[in-house]
């Protein structure tokens, strides 16, 4: 039987097609006739957000992306840095935004998995996961089912391949009632030496299909992930793919064992746009043609057109071009793991991407304009508002502050997510010396007595809201600091930019400026970002998400010996904050959790204070002196002494006297660049000293001691009742036993 | 000693119990692919990792356990061989007949990774003689399908043959197990399962050495 190729290409389909009028033009200018079917679904492939990039290229090309450890910048699967002794980790963060809205438990899954596998097709073994999740109001009727979704997917997908889960972020705001978040991110350990690259290099070399079979699912999922949501999103599930962690483990093995022959010349995961993307961009790269015989790819459906199969995003796929005389050797590996091994094309040197099924060609495109010279915009955009100062004492201060501080403890956003991170495997590959619950995820780098990674996922989205550039600043520096707070030096970062729809001026406005804050944040903390993506149209009926650029770091720790955590604090220590008093209470939770205001401007981020102050504490923490650290950020300094509190079931005697300000600002400011740390009652002195001397401004709190926090005559709340605020919120929402009061 | 691990498609915590049972015997284990049919004599510990062999997806560890290399670990055991299984090795296990009972869904039917006690039920098998009876141990626990449940004869069985060689602690059982069974072992005492890792807890930096003493007593005390 024949499947057709031809359909009258008429505008509706061109629409539905995602691409816009002027894009389709320029498709006739390009090929001076009209596309075949599968030609559109091409371009529409290539030519949408997700995979090109159109609107956001102009800014992200203004990135500082390069440094003296970095190997690998954007442009590939993952960036990859140096780590030294011959060592380098791979990393990046990827959305699944829009699937795991339509589909939370395989929508959140293979995004796992796609962020595993452009991990592993680089040469690394995955060593490490983290997942950065944004929800809707809790009492939104969607909630609680994407909650359960997304996070039982991300695990079912982590946990069966066997990658440990060792941080991330779960938040919420009515903003993501109609767009949840799924940001994924995977790191992985290689040689770096044995790099490999999706750039095809020899003509008339085999194109050779691995993995899993191509079924029908997910076709055009990457146009669906680069347009708004409205109310037929039901009718969208077909395009959120299915995932096989069994399949992925087994492909991982398959590819790290083939890549030691050195028989791969170039690879490229199937991840968004399937085999379109990963084909065009081998070719694209290498300068050549592609020539793909369908008839030879694996199927797991019969009659699947030309289309489908193009467009098909079933997971678990890789494309490679292989040395031709190491074919019989390859294929035995792949057949030992049970995985499809298919030749199913060539490269040439006429820089056409031609598709060839049941004898006829069905696509013949300029393979460098469907790829690396897709179109770009410069889309018009609105410089955001800004909020005037708002003064600590505009702001009232709470009657109780011991109730006020078991609010935010307890709230839902500030609260333990031990519900969700029990659900994932943190323990596997037997190397994480840090779970989630502190400041960054630890994990030792296997064949090395002390070299160790840190991990963190940060942004602060009511920052970014209220103000685009500084909001980008602090979404980097939290996650400088946060690798910092471990004893970490900061390597490098990934970028995940989840936004509205950047045809509306105000919210690229938010993209360029926050892009601006990020750049100038990474410059001056010389935290390059090697990777990322962009995630645009999160929108439902017109109302975009908070923007939310995701920002996951790495971090490199000589000797775990001496590594920081939170909760490690003794008795009799002392309790010293590194960095200045809290005064800024402009989008501080104490004002929207406590007071239900959104106002005045986010803290500003001093940069210049921020590197001080951060080199300081990761010396303190080097030279063996602190015994536990934890880094200041949302909730100010009542919450990050609590959690202390909390993680290390000592209590801890605070008085604020020296202090100046009003106590609502000493205590719930988010003032940015700042840590606390204990230290031994016998190193007080020295470390203090030492502060002044690095010109570094501190403060001395108090002491570890007893079984409650108790802070002047403000409060002193048993450690055990701050645990049990921190803990019940969230198994309570889940089993949907939550007292509405507490809402 | 020799030990050997066996690998399937699909287990994930073969590096962890090849590493822990490297650090411990001091040379690293042979390990025995699924298609093979025969197992070396001179092997004197087998051990079936955790993960998700076949991906679990007709029931945990069935497909595995009608592989041939199963039946290899089936023989070696009838003839006295010492056999662990851990986690999705304890399923498979339980699938392949060696050890009575089956392992459900955790009845929170969620995944649940954290750290739990283990009570030593019986401490004088091979693999649990380094403990003391009674002695109470930490562990983590990482599975969708540690719920332990068996017919009440069988129960009554096991329990009276002191087959039980862990129970969970101090309110700590995580999946709803009967009796707060943690791990059991075959009549005969050389066949041992059990849902939680010791293999993550051996080294300092695992924070603790609390499982390192099940490895060394299978490996240390055999003849």
């Amino acid at each position: 039987m024949t499947i057709p190729n031809t359909f009258p290409i008429t505008e509706d389909l061109i629409a539905s097609h995602g691409l816009k009028p002027d894009e389709y033009q320029r498709i006739l200018d390009l090929i001076g006739r009209e596309p075949s079917f599968t030609e559109l679904g091409i371009f529409s492939a290539m030519w949408n957000e997700h995979c090109s990039y159109k609107s956001s290229k102009k800014w992200l090309r203004t990135l500082p992306t390069t440094g003296p450890r970095v190997i690998q910048g954007p442009g590939e699967n993952a960036g990859v840095v140096d780590i030294g002794d011959g060592d380098c980790v791979v990393f990046k963060m990827e959305s699944h935004n829009h699937p795991s809205y339509i589909e939370p438990y395989q929508g959140a899954a293979t995004g796992v998995g796609g962020i595993l596998r452009d991990v592993f097709t680089m040469g690394a073994r995955p060593i490490a996961a983290m997942n950065a999740l944004r929800f809707g109001a809790p009492d939104h009727a969607k909630t609680r089912h994407l909650v359960a979704g997304v996070v039982a997917g991300v695990g079912g997908y982590g946990n069966s391949f066997g990658v440990p889960t060792v941080g991330g972020e779960v938040e919420f705001d009515a903003r993501y009632n109609g767009n949840c978040l799924v940001n994924a991110f995977a790191a992985g350990l290689a040689k770096s030496d044995a790099i490999f690259l999706s750039e095809a290099k020899g003509v008339g070399l085999p194109v050779v299909y691995l993995g899993a079979k191509t079924g029908r699912d997910g076709v055009g999922g990457a146009t669906m992930a680069s347009a708004e949501f409205d109310e037929s999103i039901e009718e969208k599930r077909p395009t959120v793919q299915v995932g096989d962690p069994f399949t992925e483990k087994c492909l991982l093995e398959a590819c790290l064992e083939l890549m030691q022959t050195g028989a791969v010349i170039a690879i490229q995961d199937m991840g968004a746009a399937g085999l379109t993307c990963s084909a065009v961009e081998m070719g694209a790269k290498g300068d050549l043609g592609i020539e793909l015989d369908l008839d030879k790819v694996p199927v797991r459906e019969a009659n699947m057109s030309a289309y489908e199969m193009m467009l098909s995003e079933s997971q678990e796929r890789m494309l490679m071009v292989l040395d031709p005389s190491r074919e019989d050797e390859a294929k035995a590996i792949f057949v030992k793991w049970g995985l499809d091994f298919a030749i199913v094309g060539h490269t040439t040197d006429d820089l056409r991407f031609r598709v060839l099924h049941q004898g006829e060609e069905v696509a013949n495109l300029p393979i460098k304009d469907l790829g690396d010279q897709a179109p770009e915009y410069d889309r018009p955009w609105r410089e955001p508002g800004r909020f005037s100062p708002l003064p600590a004492s505009d702001v009232a201060e709470p009657e109780d502050y011991g109730a006020a501080l078991l609010t935010l403890v307890g709230s839902a956003n500030n609260c333990s997510r031990r519900w969700v991170w029990e659900q994932y495997d943190t323990l596997i590959q037997g190397n994480s010396l840090q779970l989630p619950g502190g400041d960054a995820g630890v994990v030792r780098v296997e064949g090395h007595d002390t070299k160790a990674l840190a991990f963190s996922s940060d942004v602060t989205p009511r920052y970014v809201e209220a103000d685009p550039f500084e909001g980008g600043k602090q979404a980097v520096a939290e996650c400088w600091r946060n690798l910092t707070a471990t004893g970490a030096e900061p390597l490098a970062s990934t970028d995940n930019l989840n936004f509205g729809n950047p045809e509306r001026p105000e919210i690229m406005g938010q993209l360029v400026k926050a892009i601006e804050g990020i750049g100038e944040a990474c410059r001056a903390l010389d935290f390059p970002i090697v990777s990322g993506n962009v995630s645009l149209y999160n929108e439902t009926n017109g109302e975009g998400i908070l923007p939310t650029p995701t920002i996951g770091g790495v971090g490199l720790i000589p000797d775990w010996t001496q590594m920081a955590r939170i909760g490690t604090g003794n008795p009799g220590d002392s309790v010293i904050l590194i960095g200045r008093d809290g005064s800024h209470l402009g989008q501080s939770i104490y004002m929207r959790d406590c007071l239900d205001r959104a106002e005045g401007p986010p803290p500003e981020v001093d940069l210049l204070e921020e590197r001080r102050n951060g080199d300081f504490v990761r010396s303190v923490i080097r030279n063996g002196q602190a015994t536990a650290c934890h880094d200041l950020s949302s909730g100010g300094l009542a919450l990050a002494l609590a959690e202390m509190a909390m993680a290390s079931d000592h209590g801890m005697d605070i008085d604020l006297s020296a202090c100046q300000g009003p106590s609502h600002a000493l205590l719930f400011g988010e003032d940015q660049a700042r840590y606390v740390i204990t230290v031994p009652a016998d190193l007080a002195n020295y470390v203090m000293v030492s502060a002044e001397g690095a010109g570094v401004p501190f403060r001395q709190l108090g002491t570890v001691s007893g079984a409650s926090l108790k802070i002047g005559s403000l409060f002193d709340i048993a450690v055990s009742r701050l645990r049990d605020s921190h803990e019940s919120w969230f198994p309570a929402f889940m089993d949907g036993t939550l007292a509405p009061a507490a809402e | 000693m020799k030990a050997a691990v066996v690998l399937l498609p699909g287990l994930n915590r073969d590096r962890d119990m090849i590493a822990a049972l490297t650090r411990i015997n001091g040379a690293a284990p042979q390990t025995i692919w699924q298609t093979e049919t025969e197992i070396a004599d001179d092997i004197d510990l087998i051990v079936i990792p955790g993960g998700f062999s076949y991906g679990d997806y007709l029931r945990c560890g069935a497909i595995a356990a009608r592989m041939p290399v199963i039946r290899a670990v089936a023989e070696k055991a009838a003839r006295g061989v010492r056999v662990i299984g851990v986690c999705n090795g304890f399923q498979i296990l339980l699938e392949a007949g060696l050890l009575p009972g089956a392992l459900m869904r955790n009845a929170s039917l969620k995944f649940v990774c954290r750290e739990i006690k283990l009570e030593v039920g019986n401490a004088e098998t091979v693999f649990t003689s380094g403990y003391a009876k009674g002695q109470v141990i930490r562990c983590p626990v990482a599975h969708h399908d540690g719920n332990y449940f068996t017919d009440p004869e069988t129960l009554k069985s096991i329990e009276d043959n002191g087959q039980v060689a862990f129970r969970y602690a101090e309110g700590t059982n995580p999946n709803g197990s009967l009796n707060d069974i943690a791990g059991i072992v075959n009549k005969a005492g050389n066949v041992l399962g059990l849902m939680p890792h010791p293999e993550n807890l051996i080294e300092a930096a695992h924070g603790g050495i609390d499982g390192r003493a099940l490895f060394e007593s299978a490996l240390g005390a055999a003849a």
